[in-house]
């Protein structure tokens, strides 16, 4: 008897939607001490599978056809109250969003010792709740436990969750993007943890993902969805290595490739010049003190014209904001930003007017990086417009990089909620572009992209750079992709630059102790993604 | 624009309010036709009932018509609340502009001084404004407006901000587009639906507010309106109820209208074409 | 908010709130000054202009031959230690007059928000539980009903079918005139009284309260902790309680702050209508009169309470929500 058997499951969607059901004819299994990571791409049907285990669909997708069983009892043909009583107690979850995924009101204990309540195991919780936050490596399990939410981190969080879904010792963990909204190095910590507690207690875990990595990482078996239905499944070396179906095999092959050897363009003449930039951010009110967070401390770097340099770290490690000091989204307060000969800091709105040409940015955000009310061609021409290019050249020009990031003219007239993701990304180079710069950077420019869409807009990046001879600043949270792209590597933590050289170096030899943990880090770096057959 | 009515009409309700608001509209327009001669006048015997002697909604004390009241009522409730409305809108939107998109010090100040007037009784106030300053149309409108503004600075502040911070004016910004340029052309087309449900919604409360004001007795004495004409009805509320009860339900109807219509414009604008991800 | 950090936040607020009512007091020291004609005959109003006495005894108190900014001192000075000035008409103290008035206004304007609070979140959690039900359709006719009838005229309204009509419940004042009930009959008696102005003030907040508790409970159902509720097995009614209604509450209690104020400006209306003897009644009387000082003090006064209450609401709010910042 399999621990958890799908057979069959449709769930249907709300008519007027893009396709008539959310997943169809879905066959999987799972047994007792497995991981099983179910991988995808947004839209592919994953997080309904999970959820229909868990009898938590919306009311809107209701199970059409198929057979749900855990450790052989039907689950289909459960009363709701039934159903209550097996959640949480013989199946748990963990969700992606541990910021959100925890009553803000309660004391974190009280949320574990609920669970324990509501299946009449509340005698003793209060004990049971300390063993339960140590058996996650949380530190000082009693102050936890007496804490609320928004005093624990992320990855703490998430280790509460853990914690949560452990409480009765379910048979089954459903975890669904557990590690999404974590920084890599968190990520790795409760990959481990996972592992760790699934090993030793026999726990069966069926592991929702999109990231390949991950999928290295933990899976004993995959199952690749898309659109709904399952294309392949196998064991996890087998379909990493080997793939069969050919949605697999292109996912696999847009997974960035890590550092290749690559030679170091010939020396350049310098472009940008960055000394001892300090960037603080106050918050407070008139009624009460005010507290200093340092975001950037003394960074010092250059760039030669037609280099690429990566400046990577997690999140609240400071390169956004040192991106945005550049192009004096962010005003710092000390430092020297030396562009060609010039310093940029000490320069009003209008004596930057002449250098915007040739400084420009593209964003994280495809879905906030667009106006939504102005027609992609006047967005793409607005720029040159504004310095005095003739409003007919201007459009000229703008019809031309729609087909250079291949784009159909067509789009001229059309709104940005017409694109899709990857599509509008495309638009927000174009518009980057149309402004004919030295300089381009970019923040994050692929990370709210799915994998396959993230290839190629790397690719189109690569491409124009080498057309255009741009030299660029790259922005990123992710090791793999500056790997990809960028000829140096810049390390950032606590907005400091811990570390920096050409990326081959960096990521054979870290230096310093900061980029071996995140080196150590990457999911699934034992594994090299197949070259496409 | 033709999406924007096929989005408008599914609102059944909206739609009846869009009828009648049209209507109050015309009776106002049309009152000195309707009912010629000054509201004040007096045109029958007191205290008749509605439907006697051709006054379809009766006669007050001094045998004024009710129905040509509430006609040439209608002009002043409409004048006050659009007037006002303007009034409080352009306050409102300019403070809030300006503390949403500069930020920091100013942002501080401007929403301190907001606060302040959210805080205080803003009715009370309206009353000692009205009082002090005599009352006359101008300072009525003048009152509503001072009373009404801090809403609309929280909600156009609360959109600036955070549009301010969204990656296609910071795009705005990076191309070195001015900043008057980036406000008309960039923040405030997107911050707009919410400016105009709040708008159709503002001119139905100080529709109300000028009513409560007239109610007591603070309306400019050479004007006919609604609110007077149920504050003179108050004390002889036993004796004549229709004088209390018509003008009342010409200001249900008309504030009633101008929210449905609110509430429709807000299902037509809101399908968050200016919120992406939709 | 952790208990120990709560004498901090407590003190903070309180300076906030001082601030405040100073600026008030030198917002209606300008309204003095701005009107049309001499400040004293403004602090005299209509009836005591004519008394050269008194207005030569105003001149004096206030010092209106000096610099503005020594009368505005002197004036500070008066309103701290609540002598508010006094009313010519009434020959008594304006501070006198409103702590007299002040009991019956609380009453009206306590039941009122009580009802409204306890009401309307009721109702709002039943729509919000069965979307379509019969309290959901109650309560948008509630809602479209009352944020489109002037208040005062729903006072008449009750009145013509209550008391003229019906003769159900007595239509002014706040007791039986020369009745001398004592103890519960005069507590019933009072609450007769009491019923029609406190269902005319209430109501349109209940619907409000509805519609705001209705809105964000559905808001709160769609969160990510209520799904992990679900997911460990939380019973419905239990994620009701426990989880949703705790969260929904947070902006009520902030709307309930925030119109405080309105609530109060109401007042004057409902008492007028009723001829209930707070200070709403009060205000309008002095309005007839054109007694500005008593109408200044009126303001004053209701300003004062609506930042104690604000007060409350913001200790309120902090002790259900951990995370509100001190500051």
């Amino acid at each position: 008897m399999s621990l958890l058997r799908v057979e069959n499951l449709t769930v249907a969607l709300p008519p007027g939607a893009d396709r008539a059901h959310a997943v169809e004819g879905i066959s999987l299994t799972l047994e007792a001490g497995e991981i099983l990571c179910v991988v995808g791409e947004s839209g592919s049907g994953k997080s309904i599978t999970a959820n229909a285990v868990m009898g938590l669909l919306p009311k809107g997708l209701p199970v059409k056809s198929g057979a749900l069983e855990l450790l052989g009892q039907d689950l289909r043909g459960l009363a709701s109250e039934e159903l209550r009583k097996l959640r949480g107690d013989r199946m748990a979850m963990i969700f992606q969003e541990p910021m959100t995924a925890l009553n803000p009101l309660m004391r974190v204990g009280d949320q574990i010792a609920e669970a324990l309540q509501v299946h009449g195991a509340g005698g003793n919780a209060a004990a049971r709740v300390q063993e339960l936050l140590a058996a996650v490596n949380l530190p000082d399990p009693a102050a936890i436990a007496k804490s609320h939410p928004f005093r624990l981190s992320g990855g703490q969080r998430q280790r509460v969750m853990i914690a949560m879904a452990l409480a009765l010792e379910p048979a089954l963990l459903i975890a669904d993007e557990p590690t999404t909204a974590l920084d890599v190095t968190t990520q790795m910590q409760i990959l481990r943890l996972i592992r760790e507690i699934q090993s030793r207690r026999g726990t069966g875990v069926l592991f929702i993902t999109h990231d390949f990595g991950v999928v290295a990482e933990i899976a004993d078996r995959v199952a690749v969805m898309q659109h709904g239905r399952i294309v392949e499944q196998g064991n996890a070396a087998q379909v990493l290595n080997a793939p069969e179906h050919p949605y697999t095999k292109a996912l696999i092959a847009a997974v960035p490739k890590g550092a290749a050897e690559r030679d170091l363009p010939p020396p350049a003449p310098e472009l940008l010049r960055v000394l001892g930039l300090r960037k603080t951010y106050s918050r407070g009110g008139w009624f009460s003190g005010r507290v200093s967070v340092p975001a950037i401390q003394d960074a010092d770097f250059s760039l030669a014209r037609g280099e690429t340099l990566g400046v990577v770290g997690e999140s609240g490690s400071g390169k956004s904001t040192l991106a945005r000091c550049i192009v004096k989204l962010v005003v710092p307060e000390a430092g020297e930003i030396r562009f060609d000969g010039t310093d940029l800091r000490p320069l009003s709105r209008a004596g930057w007017k002449p250098y915007r040409s040739r400084v420009q940015m593209i964003f994280q955000d495809p879905y906030a990086s667009l106006n939504p009310r102005r027609l992609v061609g006047e967005a793409i021409a607005e720029g040159p417009i504004t310095h005095g290019l003739p409003r007919a050249e201007a459009l000229d020009r703008a019809r031309e990089l729609l087909a250079l990031v291949q784009l159909d003219p067509s789009a001229m007239a059309r709104y940005p909620h017409e694109f899709s993701g990857g599509q509008r990304q495309r638009i927000g180079i174009a518009r980057a572009l149309a402004m004919r710069p030295e300089l381009l950077i970019a923040d994050e420019p692929v990370s709210a992209l799915d994998v396959s869409v993230q290839a190629q807009v790397l690719a189109l990046l690569a491409d124009i750079r080498k057309k255009f001879g741009l030299t660029m600043l790259f922005i990123t949270h992710d090791l793999r992709v500056a790997a990809q792209i960028c000829d140096r590597v810049a390390v950032m933590s606590r907005g400091a630059i811990v570390e920096m050289g050409p990326t081959s170096e960096v990521f054979a030899n870290p230096r310093h102790a900061y980029t071996q943990a995140l080196l150590a880090s990457i999911p699934g770096r034992g594994w090299t993604a197949p070259a496409a057959a | 624009m033709a999406d924007f009515w096929r989005r408008y009409r599914r609102n059944k309700g909206a739609v009846v309010g869009l009828v009648v608001l049209i209507l109050v509209v015309i009776m106002a327009a049309t009152a000195p036709w309707l009912f010629p001669g000054s509201p004040w006048d007096m045109a029958s015997a007191p205290f008749m009932p509605p439907g006697e002697m051709g006054m379809w909604l009766g006669t007050d004390s001094l045998g004024r018509d009710v129905a040509a009241g509430i006609a040439h009522g209608a002009r002043i409730s409409l004048l006050v609340g659009a007037v006002s409305t303007v009034a409080a809108l352009s306050v409102g939107v300019t403070l809030g502009a300006i503390a949403g998109y500069l930020g920091g010090f100013v942002d501080d100040v401007v929403m301190r001084f907001t606060e302040f007037f959210q805080t205080i009784p803003s009715f009370v106030l309206a009353i000692l404004l009205v009082a002090i300053f005599t009352p006359t149309i101008g300072s009525v409108v003048a009152a509503i407006a001072i009373v009404s503004w801090p809403p609309v600075a929280r909600v156009v502040r609360a959109e600036f901000l955070s549009l301010r911070s969204r990656e296609f004016v910071q795009a705005a910004e990076v191309l070195g587009k001015s900043r008057i340029a980036i406000v008309l052309g960039d923040i405030l087309p997107n911050a707009l639906s919410p400016i105009i449900v709040l708008a159709s919604l503002m001119v139905a409360s100080a529709i109300l507010l000028e009513s409560a004001l007239s109610f007591l007795g603070l309306g400019d004495p050479n004007l006919m309106t609604w609110g007077f004409l149920i504050g003179s009805g108050r004390s002889v509320i036993r004796l004549a109820w229709w004088m209390s009860v018509f003008p009342g339900l010409a200001i249900f109807v008309t504030v009633l209208s101008l929210n449905l219509v609110g509430e429709g414009l807000s299902d037509a604008l809101n399908p968050r074409l200016a919120r992406g991800r939709a | 908010m952790e208990a120990g950090k709560l004498p901090g936040f407590l003190a903070r607020r309180l300076l906030k709130a001082v601030a405040v009512v100073l600026a008030i007091v030198i917002c209606n020291f300008f309204l003095v000054h701005a009107a049309p004609g001499d400040p004293a005959s403004v602090m005299a109003g209509q009836s005591g202009a004519a008394d050269a006495v008194f207005m030569e005894q105003l001149r004096r108190q206030f010092g209106l031959d000096q610099p503005l900014h020594v009368q505005l001192w002197i004036y500070l000075k008066s309103v701290l230690t609540l002598d508010l000035g006094f009313s010519h008409r009434q020959q008594m103290g304006v501070a006198a007059l409103i702590m007299e008035r002040l009991p019956a206004t609380l009453l009206l304007t306590g039941a009122a928000f009580a009802f409204a609070v306890v009401g309307g979140v009721t109702l709002g959690a039943l729509a919000a539980q069965r979307v379509g039900s019969w309290a959901d359709s109650f309560i948008t006719i509630l809602a479209l009903t009352f944020y489109a009838t002037p208040l005062f005229w729903v006072g008449l309204m009750l009145v013509l079918v209550f008391s003229v009509w019906l003769e159900w419940l007595p239509s002014f004042g706040m007791s039986s005139v020369g009745a001398g009930y004592e103890g519960w009959a005069h507590v019933w008696d009072v609450a007769q009284h009491l019923l029609l102005p406190a269902l005319t003030l209430g109501l349109f907040y209940l619907a409000v309260y509805a519609r705001l508790t209705r809105a964000t409970m559905l808001e709160v159902q769609d969160q990510d902790f209520v799904k992990t509720a679900r997911a460990k097995g939380v019973p419905e009614g239990r994620i009701t309680r426990a989880h949703v209604l705790r969260n929904a509450m947070l902006p009520v209690i902030t709307f309930a702050g925030i119109q405080a104020g309105q609530l109060v400006g109401g007042s004057i209306l409902v008492e007028t209508v009723f001829a209930w003897p707070g200070i709403g009644r009060l205000a309008f009387e002095a309005l007839l009169a054109r007694d500005y000082a008593v109408l200044l003090g009126v303001f004053f006064c209701t300003s004062v309470i609506v930042v104690l209450f604000n007060l409350a609401t913001d200790l309120l709010y902090a002790i259900i929500d951990p995370r509100v910042e001190v500051g």
